[in-house]
């Protein structure tokens, strides 16, 4: 079942963005800024938790999730430290995420000419 | 001529986007590459005998490689053309903006050109990200008391 709901989740993710998209003058830049705060809001009063719960992976990859996890290292640092946590614990989880991306954009760079 | 006649004329020859088409579509792929991280974070549980969230993590890192190696070959912008936002908006975007951003100022140098352009597109999910989290963060510590 958890695939049904991480195709519906994902999806629909998805599908508004690329209303926004083509409704609005907004650039996908805007859209996916806009996203990652709408998944740090979502993650203050717990729902995205359930939603992962729910729709596990379906949850998980799109970019609101990144909001997610930043929420989730700042708290959990700062439910022992105090709002000094939030400086020390927002990058935990997302720490490979980030790193890998920056390796992996040098390295292609390095290797590959641009396609035009 | 009017400026709005001229308007009117530039709007009959702009092609229309086909909106429903394209909300199909991102429905449809972004959902299967939901379902397909889902058949990933399970195998990973499995195979490599992880908990649910290092697996979540991992599926993630193979997203971001798969879509890097993509971009770099110049398959991904072809696909990002025919399934729009179902690959922008996924983490797949953000490893394809940085490594897109990196290889189109590589010309212009390690420092200068990669160094100071492989987070132009990238940086504004992470600025938005962290000032969002210390804000909503600092309103639940004060707020509700953590």
């Amino acid at each position: 079942m958890t695939y049904v709901y991480a195709f519906l989740f994902c999806g629909l993710v998805c599908m508004i963005s690329q209303l926004i998209l083509d409704n609005t003058k907004l650039t996908p830049g805007h859209v996916t800024s806009l996203f990652v705060v709408i998944g740090a809001f979502l993650d203050i009063f717990g729902i995205y938790d359930k939603i992962v719960l729910y729709c596990g992976a379906g949850a998980i990859i799109p970019i609101t999730s990144f909001g997610h996890l930043l929420v989730h290292g700042a708290m959990d640092v700062a439910s022992e430290l105090g709002p000094l946590g939030l400086a020390f614990g927002i990058f935990d989880l997302t720490s490979a995420g980030i790193s890998v991306a920056i390796v992996m954009a040098f390295i292609i760079a390095l290797v590959l000419k641009p396609k035009h | 001529m009017q400026k709005q006649e001229y308007k009117k004329i530039v709007d009959n020859n702009t092609p229309k986007e086909n909106y429903l088409k394209n909300a199909i579509i991102t429905f449809i792929a972004g959902g299967i590459l939901g379902a397909l991280s889902e058949l990933l974070l399970r195998g990973y549980m499995l195979w490599l005998d992880l908990p649910r969230k290092e697996s979540g993590v991992l599926v993630i890192l193979t997203l971001i490689i798969i879509a890097s190696i993509l971009t770099g070959f110049g398959i991904f912008d072809v696909l990002v053309t025919k399934l729009k936002s179902a690959l922008i908006i996924p983490i797949t975007g953000f490893a394809h903006s940085m490594t897109s951003a990196a290889l189109e100022y590589k010309h212009e140098g390690l420092v200068l050109g990669i160094g100071a352009n492989i987070f132009k597109l990238a940086g504004t999910v992470i600025l938005y990200g962290v000032v969002s989290v210390y804000f909503f963060g600092l309103i639940r510590l004060l707020v509700m008391g953590g």
